[in-house]
C-alpha cells in the first residue's frame, strides 16, 4: 500500500459556505427551541407525566449510539490491522467525538435544568448507569482525542494501535452503558432485558457505519476528490452485515418475550396493534431500515454510488425508527401496576399514552445532527483528516472491480 | 417555722437530686418533634396503611388535601400536570370485582428512583422518606422511567402560589413526600390520612412501622396487608389491607 497523504479541504467554494450556513442554521433553531423550552417548561413539548423522555431523547441516543460505532472503521485499522481502512481512520475518529457532541448536546439541552450541567458533573451516584455514562461519554472524547493525535502526529504513530485499542475497549463499554439505560429498567415491560446492551452495540455498528459512509462518499463527490469500489465496496458488505445482525438481535429479543406470558401485552402492543409503533417498527425499521438496505448491501443491485447512499439514508432512518419504537414505544405502553387487573385513573393508569412531538422537540431532535455535521464540515478545513485520493490504486493495487462488464458468478471467477 | 441544718441539707439534697433526673423523665409523652438540626435517624420507619375496603368511592378527600398541603395547583393540562396521590380503580379481568384506593410514592426500602438518579437528587431519608432534593435535581426524569408506580410528576410549567412549606421547581421532579415537613414539625400525621380521618372513612393510616406499639404496626400484625408489585422486592412503606 501507498503512503497515503492527507490534505485540508479548501472550503472557499459557494457551496461550502452554504453547507456551513446550513447546518448552522439548523443548529441555531435547535438552540432556540432548547431556549424556548426551558423559558415555558416542557409544556410546550409533546412530552408529559406519561411518555417522559420524547422526540430529542431518540435523537440523542441514536447520534450516542452512532458515535461509537463511526469509531469502527478505525479500530479495524488499528486494533485488527486491515490496511485497507487505515486511510479512513481519522475522518471515522473525528465523527465519532462530532456525533457524540451532537448527542450529548442534545441530551443536555431538553433536561428540565440544563443550567445546572456542573451539578451534572460534580455530584455523582455511581449506583446510576447514567452517571458513569457520564465519566464514559467523557472519557471517549478525551480517548479519541488522543488516538486523533497519535494518527496525525508522526512521531506519535507508533502508538496509534495502544490508543486505537483503548479507545475500541472504552466505546465497547460505552454502548453497554447506553443500552443499560434500558436494560436496567426493571418496571417497564419494554425494557428490563440484558440483550439491550449487546442489541445497542449491533445497532451502533450499523448506524455509525451508516454516517460514515454518507459523510465519506458526500464530501469527496463535493471536493472532487476519488474515492474507488475498493473502498466502498468493503464497506457496502460491512454495512450489510451489521445490518443483518441487528435484525437478529430484535429477532432473538421479541423471540425471547414471546415466549414469556408476561411480556405478551407489550409484544402484541408492538408487533399488532401498537397503531403508529406498530406501523414504525415494521414499515421503518424492518422494512425500510432492514430488508431494503440488506438488499441493497449484500446483492448486486446496491453496487452503483447512489445506491449504496440510499442504503446508508435507510438505515440511518431505520435506525431512527428504531430508536423511537424502542423510547416511545416502550414508554406508551402502560406500566403493569396490577397484573391481571384493568386499571384506570386520573393520571392515565392502564392507558396507552398518545405522544405528539412539539415543533421545538424537532428543531432540537435535529440540531443534533445539525452540531454533528456542522462540527464534521469545520473540521475537515481546518486539519487533514482526508486523504487525497481514495481511489482504487492508492489503497488496494490489487483490488479487482468486479462491476465492469457482466456482474454474475462468472463474470467475477474471470476477473479473478 | 424554723428549720434545723438537717432538715435544710435534706431538701437540699432532694432538690438537687430532682433537678438532675427531672429532664430525663417525661411525665408526660410530648409530641416528639426533632430539632431541626438534627438528623432523621432509622429509629423510625415512616410509613401508611390504605385499608381498600374503607376507602369510597368518588370521595377525593386525600388527594384534595395533599394538594392543598403541597401547593400543587396547575390545573387544565391533564398529562402534564403534578399529582402526587391519585385514586386508582382497578377491575380483576376475570371476575370483573373492582377495587378503589389511593396511589401515591410506595417509600421503598430499595427505590429504583435512588438507584438510577445520576447526581443523587433522589435520595432516601433514614426514616425511610424518599425524596428529591430539589436543588441538585437535573431534571433527567430517569427516576420516572425507573419507578415502578408512576408515581412522580415532573413539573412542566412555571408555578405560582407555592407553599412554603413544600418547595416546587420548574424543571424538577417531585413526589408524594410523606408530608415530611409535618412529620419533622411532629403533626404525627400527613395530610391525606388527616383528610381521610375526617370524612370519618379512616381508610388511611400514617405510623412508625417500627415502633411496635404504633397503632399502624399493630394493624401491620394483626391483619394480612400487601405491598403493590410486591415481587418487585422493594419492601414498600405503603402497606394496603384487602388488595386482592
Amino acid at each position: 500500500m501507498k503512503a497515503v497523504h492527507y490534505s485540508v479541504i479548501q472550503g472557499k467554494s459557494f457551496g461550502y459556505i452554504l453547507l456551513l450556513g446550513i447546518f448552522g442554521a439548523i443548529t441555531a433553531f435547535g438552540f432556540g427551541a432548547a431556549l424556548y423550552m426551558e423559558h415555558n417548561g416542557h409544556i410546550v413539548t409533546g412530552m408529559n407525566n406519561q411518555i417522559v423522555w420524547g422526540l430529542p431523547h431518540v435523537f440523542a441516543v441514536f447520534l450516542i449510539v452512532a458515535a461509537s460505532g463511526a469509531l469502527n472503521v478505525a479500530s479495524m485499522a488499528s486494533v485488527f490491522g486491515r490496511a485497507l481502512y487505515k486511510p479512513l481512520a481519522r475522518l471515522s475518529g473525528l465523527l465519532a467525538i462530532a456525533l457524540l457532541a451532537g448527542g450529548l448536546a442534545v441530551l443536555l439541552l431538553d433536561l428540565g435544568r440544563p443550567d445546572r450541567l456542573i451539578i451534572a458533573m460534580t455530584y455523582y451516584n455511581f449506583k446510576s448507569i447514567f452517571a458513569l455514562n457520564i465519566i464514559l461519554y467523557s472519557g471517549f472524547f478525551l480517548l479519541v482525542g488522543i488516538y486523533l493525535w497519535m494518527m496525525f502526529e508522526r512521531r506519535m504513530n507508533p502508538f496509534t494501535k495502544v490508543a486505537g485499542f483503548f479507545a475500541f475497549i472504552w466505546r465497547l463499554i460505552l454502548t453497554t452503558g447506553t443500552g443499560s439505560i434500558f436494560g436496567f429498567l426493571v418496571a417497564r415491560q419494554a425494557y428490563d432485558a440484558a440483550i439491550m446492551a449487546p442489541l445497542f452495540i449491533i445497532m451502533s455498528f450499523a448506524f455509525g457505519l451508516a454516517i460514515f459512509l454518507l459523510v465519506l462518499i458526500s464530501s469527496y463527490a463535493w471536493t472532487h476528490r476519488e474515492i474507488g469500489d475498493a473502498v466502498v465496496e468493503r464497506l457496502r458488505k460491512l454495512l450489510g452485515i451489521f445490518v443483518a445482525s441487528v435484525l437478529y438481535f430484535v429477532l432473538v429479543y421479541h423471540l425471547t418475550n414471546l415466549y414469556v406470558t408476561e411480556h405478551h401485552g407489550i409484544e402484541r402492543f408492538i408487533l399488532l396493534d401498537g397503531g403508529i409503533y406498530t406501523e414504525i417498527f415494521w414499515m421503518g425499521q424492518i422494512l425500510i431500515g432492514g430488508l431494503i438496505p440488506l438488499l441493497l448491501c449484500l446483492t448486486p443491485l446496491g453496487r452503483s454510488r447512489p445506491m449504496v447512499l440510499l442504503a446508508a439514508v435507510l438505515v440511518i432512518l431505520g435506525g431512527l425508527a428504531q430508536v423511537y419504537v424502542i423510547i416511545i414505544g416502550g414508554q406508551a405502553f402502560p406500566l403493569e401496576l396490577f397484573p391481571g387487573k384493568g386499571v384506570s385513573s386520573s393520571f392515565f393508569d392502564g392507558q396507552i399514552t398518545f405522544y405528539q412531538p412539539s415543533i421545538p422537540e424537532m428543531f432540537l431532535g435535529f440540531s443534533g445532527i445539525g452540531i454533528t455535521l456542522l462540527i464534521t464540515t469545520f473540521a475537515i478545513k481546518v486539519l487533514p483528516f482526508l486523504p487525497n485520493s481514495l481511489a482504487n490504486k492508492d489503497v488496494d493495487p490489487h483490488f479487482t472491480d468486479q462491476s465492469k462488464g457482466d456482474s454474475g458468478p462468472s463474470a467475477e471467477a474471470a476477473t479473478a | 417555722m424554723s428549720i434545723g441544718r438537717r432538715d435544710f441539707l435534706k431538701a437540699s439534697a432532694i432538690a438537687t437530686t430532682a433537678t438532675a433526673f427531672a429532664p430525663g423523665i417525661n411525665l408526660i409523652e410530648l409530641a416528639a418533634a426533632r430539632n431541626p438540626e438534627q438528623a432523621a435517624t432509622a429509629i423510625h420507619r415512616w410509613g401508611l396503611l390504605i385499608d381498600v375496603n374503607k376507602c369510597v368511592k368518588g370521595c377525593t378527600a386525600c388527594v384534595d388535601a395533599c394538594f392543598i398541603e403541597n401547593g400543587i395547583n396547575e390545573k387544565g393540562s391533564p398529562t402534564t400536570d403534578a399529582q402526587w396521590i391519585r385514586k386508582v380503580t382497578t377491575k380483576d379481568k376475570a371476575t370483573g370485582h373492582e377495587q378503589i384506593f389511593p396511589v401515591m410514592c410506595q417509600h421503598c426500602e430499595h427505590p429504583p428512583c435512588v438507584d438510577v438518579c445520576p447526581t443523587g437528587a433522589s435520595f432516601k431519608r433514614k426514616d425511610g422518606i424518599v425524596l428529591v432534593d430539589k436543588h441538585i435535581c437535573i431534571g433527567c426524569r430517569y427516576c420516572m422511567m425507573a419507578c415502578p408506580y408512576k408515581a412522580r410528576s415532573f413539573v412542566h410549567q412555571t408555578l405560582t402560589g407555592q407553599n412554603h412549606n413544600a418547595p416546587r421547581g420548574k424543571g424538577t421532579v417531585e413526589s408524594c413526600t410523606l408530608c415530611v415537613h409535618k412529620i419533622d414539625r411532629g403533626d404525627g400525621i400527613t395530610a391525606c390520612a388527616d383528610a381521610c380521618a375526617g370524612e370519618n372513612h379512616k381508610a388511611i393510616i400514617f405510623g412508625d412501622l417500627k415502633d411496635p406499639r404504633s397503632e399502624i404496626s399493630r394493624q401491620l400484625k394483626a391483619q394480612a396487608s400487601s405491598q403493590i408489585r410486591a415481587d418487585f422486592n422493594l419492601n414498600t412503606g405503603v402497606r394496603y389491607r384487602g388488595l386482592s
